[in-house]
């Protein structure tokens, strides 16, 4: 039977935790995009993409991320198409990222006082001048704490995307455990291995929340 | 020939009425103020001028331009009067200099420099040229109500409409705007403005409407209307009996 040193369960580990940062930067960047769009439908003048931005928002805030990841895997197998575990992880972080984002950017632009528009409004500007010039601006610095702060939980949402068999650091986690038969070690180290990850995002946004408060604090 | 003629305007928020048949010709020139009780409807009308309201019924024509809510008509009303708001609503993210170049730089396209110029020499009427790359946050209530004419009058409007200005400061802030509003007064630009400053209105307007649940009560010149005020409301109002 072989022996795994401490070093070769870390460096397993390691080099497993690449994807989980990768798949948490598609993640994010994707969900941002889809969110952006998903923003402007909601908040936009018209109604049936209103509706249909914000029936999408419940449907994927109100259903578990595990189920979705399910119905991505084995949903679209059910037709014959087969689908590999990294496009289902993708697919589904990217869809679940984006709802929650475009959800906590609404709060951002709602939160921007009635005045703004109605006096970038008297002075003549048009919807899309007022969101380019007036709102978009002050929302974003609202947004960029709760922004990152989220990025958190797409970080940790990216560990279920081993049950579907993404191998990613929760996944390298029990397939080291079941060869080493250590597994307060590899678990412990996992932990450690999200946590590095993790703190540092849940302390900048902490500390953007502070710095971007200064230049705001009379609104 | 009147510049903002305003015929027979009613408004419902709901069940609510609040305006129940407006009609008020203003004259070019011509400095009126609205007093009343608030939820008389004043500042109501005034949104109303400017189409941050619509109107359910009745019509508003300023200078030859109809108020019809779509945007095209909206951009060319709002073009010709501009409006001041009790909370001044400066961009917080943008310097004074900023504010007052930012529409004209948008909805009228020019061009950078001269949109700057522009500014510079606004924010000098208002007594804040040296005040051109201060942010809001750093300015007092007065100076940004100042600011906030400032960007009014870049975009060169014929009328101006002010929705209790001077409410939202202490009391020793209330000269330094009313005294810019008495100048353009002086300048020959016509006013509109909801007001509780009833020594201000006296001074300076040509004219006075009191409003009383959502009608024009009283309206005439302020020595008639403050001397002599005919209804019993236009006298409880004014406290005197």
């Amino acid at each position: 039977m072989t022996e795994f040193s401490f070093w070769d369960i870390l460096r397993n580990l390691l080099l497993a935790a690449r994807w989980t940062v990768v798949l948490s930067l598609v993640s994010f960047i994707g969900g941002g995009i889809v969110g952006a769009a998903l923003l402007f439908l909601r908040i936009g003048g018209r109604r049936w993409p209103r509706l249909l931005s914000r029936g999408y928002i419940q449907l994927f805030q109100g259903t578990p991320l595990l189920m979705q990841l399910f119905l991505a895997f084995f949903g679209l197998g059910l037709f014959g198409i087969d689908v590999p575990a990294w496009l289902a992880a993708c697919v589904a972080l990217i869809l679940w990222t984006a709802a929650f984002l475009a959800e906590i950017w609404r709060g951002c632009v709602e939160s921007i006082a009635k005045g703004q528009w109605e006096a970038s409004a008297s002075l003549g500007m048009g919807y899309l001048q007022q969101m380019r010039y007036v709102i978009l601006p002050q929302a974003l610095k609202v947004a960029v704490p709760p922004t990152v702060g989220f990025s958190v939980q797409v970080v940790k949402g990216t560990a279920l995307t081993s049950i579907i068999g993404f191998v990613e650091l929760s996944k390298a986690g029990s397939i080291v455990t079941n060869a080493t038969f250590q597994p307060f070690t590899v678990y412990g180290l996992v932990a450690l291995i999200y946590f590095a990850l993790c703190w540092p995002l849940s302390k900048s946004s902490q500390l953007l929340e502070r710095k971007l408060n200064v230049a705001h604090r009379n609104h | 020939m009147s510049l903002i003629a305003i015929t027979e305007v009613k408004k419902r928020f709901g069940d609510n009425e609040v305006l129940k048949g407006i009609s008020i010709d203003v004259a070019p020139g011509e400095v009126v103020a609205i007093i009343g009780k608030s939820g008389s409807g004043k500042s109501t009308l005034l949104r109303c001028i400017n189409g941050l309201e619509t109107i359910d019924e009745g019509s508003i024509v300023v200078a030859g331009a109809q108020f019809l809510p779509d945007e095209v008509h909206l951009k060319a009303l709002r073009l010709k009067v501009g409006m001041i708001f009790q909370q001044f609503n400066l961009f917080p993210h943008l310097t004074a200099g900023g504010n007052v170049m930012l529409s004209q730089m948008v909805v009228k396209k020019t061009p950078k420099k001269d949109a700057e110029a522009v500014a510079r020499k606004m924010l000098d009427r208002v007594g804040l040229a040296h005040k051109f790359d201060a942010l809001p946050d750093e300015l007092s209530g007065g100076q940004q109500q100042r600011v906030a004419i400032a960007r009014a009058l870049a975009m060169q409007p014929i009328a101006l409409l002010c929705d209790e200005i001077t409410s939202a400061l202490d009391p020793e802030l209330v000269a330094e705007v009313l005294a810019v509003v008495k100048e353009l007064a002086a300048e020959g630009m016509t006013l509109v403005m909801v007001t509780h400053e009833m020594r201000f209105a006296r001074d300076v307007c040509s004219r006075v409407v009191f409003m009383h649940q959502g009608r024009v009560h009283e309206i005439g010149a302020p020595e008639d209307v403050f001397s002599n005020p005919r209804t019993p409301e236009l006298r409880q109002f004014l406290g005197v009996q």
